[in-house]
């Protein structure tokens, strides 16, 4: 305890850097138990992944130093990973964003109704990311023969006489995958945002008012947003998360592969060659190039935000 | 705390908001009353044309379809469901213990490294977790957890969300809060437990929500292949994915009870996040 006080109004330099370190052992035991764990399943993985992607690896004789040649054929010689990229760009950027945005305004707009009637709207805005197959029920409602019940509803109206292929026909399939895509993407961003708008200073707003914001508009954009910039953060990272790495929903609802490859994802790829053609090494080679075109977008949305 | 703060609201915005809110909530929740319904359906139901979206006659016995192929199995269902829920209490009551407990210096003090830790948990997140599974396994396999409780509770003990979310709410919390706790002589583990937990409590309860629910949905089924330690989620899509088409009302009676504890969660948690009115004495 007194090292604390002592060493606290010290300057930090480079030469003492060992004896911050011990200055600050209590902080590295709070990080200890998570860290180790942590390296154990997710830092070795990585690395290794990383690793595995200058290799040629098929799960059963040992890996192959293959040099940069995964990264060359992937973009040289691999017309489907374009297709791939085309697809997650539109995840990314339209997908993406409209459902960052629709977290935040609804997380919002639900905060602003009497606590009862909030926990409710919560659930229901949240219920769709609770479970982890409750998607697949859009397959009974956009299925491509008449007991679709899309199709078997618009041909009672007679807008349609015959069943439409809304997953396989390429024209249509990626517009009601970004429909249940944006369907399922009020999820950790939204509950972070709900949480955030709960952790403001109720004070401030009253401040606000003395200050001369008139409208709940004024509220959001002086006062609420800057607020909880850490939050928005976080549910950026989430989103882009999210975004870039679509793929069980592709597979679910328009098939593996889908027809044409057209609702084939970055991600959908990966799984393609690292799961059923036993390529892990080009598949781990596709997944660190997304990574930095993750890592890309983080940091320019960092920027934008200023903060971390 | 009942009353509804009033300040700079309109009658006709919260009409509006309210209208907004009913139309886009019942696009979310439709598909999900469908498939609640689709597990309420007959056989006969659910192969009528047209098809119709309400059931007629509901009945439970798609959930009697269920229970009668779960009787079958070698180990009890009871022990896949205690596997489930012992698997995803232990290890999210751990997980929201270590990540806190990470998160604090995170947030709030300076020590070498400290950039370097943050910036490797959160660029983790931004990994495909379809290309760790493989050295994810030969860890496992190395330290011989295969076929084990531990290969199911373990991993998600760090699991990178966590770690992020809580530092990020643990970073709003106000210096001078504390600053007077280090005056007042509490330790980095008082201040921790005793002031920054309590002022982050919607988002440790948040939390709860995201740590159950996707430890409860993970099947673990590249982990484990004995009976006697697999989950729910691994079972229940052993028996209702075969594929059988007339097996759609189940299947969907399935998908409805795996849904049920990560709701219960929900409401248990979320109707706190809600009532907790949390640092607002705290001023910097």
């Amino acid at each position: 305890m007194k090292e604390n006080v002592n060493y606290a109004t010290i300057p930090k330099k480079k030469n003492n850097w060992w004896k911050e370190v011990k200055r600050n052992k209590d902080c590295y035991l709070l990080l200890l138990p998570y860290m180790s764990v942590f390296t154990l399943f997710t830092v070795i993985p990585v690395l290794a992944s990383i690793g595995l992607s200058f290799t040629y690896f098929n799960l059963l004789e040992p890996p192959q130093w293959r040099g940069w040649l995964n990264y060359i054929r992937l973009f040289l010689d691999d017309d489907v990973f374009l297709i791939a990229v085309k697809n997650t760009l539109v995840f990314a950027f339209v997908t993406g964003p409209i459902s960052y945005f629709a977290c935040l305004i609804f997380a919002w707009l639900i905060n602003e109704l009497p606590p009862k009637l909030r926990a409710f709207m919560t659930l229901v805005f949240y219920a769709p990311s609770i479970s982890g197959s409750a998607f697949v029920i859009w397959k009974y409602i956009l299925s491509g023969d008449m007991y679709g019940l899309l199709n078997s509803t618009l041909m009672k109206w007679g807008i349609l006489t015959e069943p439409v292929q809304w997953l396989t026909n390429p024209l249509y399939n990626m517009k009601f995958i970004i429909v249940v895509q944006l369907w399922l993407s009020l999820g950790a961003s939204f509950l972070a945002f709900i949480a955030g708008l709960q952790s403001i200073d109720k004070s401030m707003y009253e401040a606000g008012a003395i200050d001369g914001i008139r409208n709940r508009w004024q509220e959001l954009w002086f006062i609420t947003l800057p607020s909880m910039k850490p939050q928005l953060m976080f549910g950026a990272v989430m989103q882009i998360a999210a975004s870039f790495g679509v793929s069980s929903i592709c597979m679910e609802l328009a098939g593996f592969p889908s027809t044409n490859y057209s609702a084939r994802t970055v991600v959908t790829h990966i799984y393609d060659f690292g799961t059923v053609r036993y390529e892990m090494g080009y598949a781990s080679a596709i997944a660190t190039v997304l990574f930095v075109a993750m890592i890309i977008t983080r940091n320019i949305i960092g920027k934008l935000l200023k903060t971390d | 705390m009942g009353k509804k703060n009033k300040l700079n609201r309109s009658t006709a915005g919260d009409v509006c908001i309210f209208i907004v809110l009913a139309l886009f909530g019942s696009f979310m929740a439709l598909p999900l009353v469908y498939a609640i319904v689709q597990a309420l359906k007959p056989l006969e139901e659910i192969f009528i044309f047209p098809p119709r979206f309400f059931v007629r006659r509901p009945t439970l016995e798609n959930f009697g379809t269920l229970f009668q192929l779960t009787g079958n199995l070698w180990v009890p269902f009871s022990r896949y469901v205690f596997n489930s829920l012992f698997v995803s209490v232990v290890s999210t009551i751990g997980h929201v213990i270590f990540a806190s407990m990470a998160a604090y210096p995170l947030a709030k003090y300076n020590f070498p490294g400290k950039n370097f830790i943050f910036n490797i948990v959160v660029m983790s997140l931004l990994f495909t977790p379809e290309v760790t599974e493989i050295p994810r396994y030969m860890v496992l396999a190395k330290t011989g957890m295969i076929n084990s409780y531990w290969a199911l509770l373990l991993p998600p003990l760090a699991m990178p969300l966590g770690l992020y979310l809580m530092r990020q709410f643990m970073s709003q919390i106000p210096d001078s809060v504390l600053e007077a706790a280090k005056i007042d002589g509490a330790s980095i583990h008082q201040t921790l437990w005793r002031i920054v937990m309590p002022a982050v409590k919607p988002a440790w309860l948040t939390l709860i929500i995201f740590a159950f629910q996707s430890i409860w949905n993970r099947t673990g089924m590249a982990y484990i292949y004995v009976e006697q330690y697999k989950v729910l989620p691994t079972i229940l899509r052993q028996l209702t994915q075969s594929s059988n088409i007339a097996r759609a009302g189940v299947a969907a009676a399935s998908t409805v009870l795996l849904m049920i504890p990560p709701i219960i969660i929900f409401v248990i948690t979320q109707s706190n996040v809600i009532e907790t009115m949390s640092y607002s004495g705290m001023k910097d």
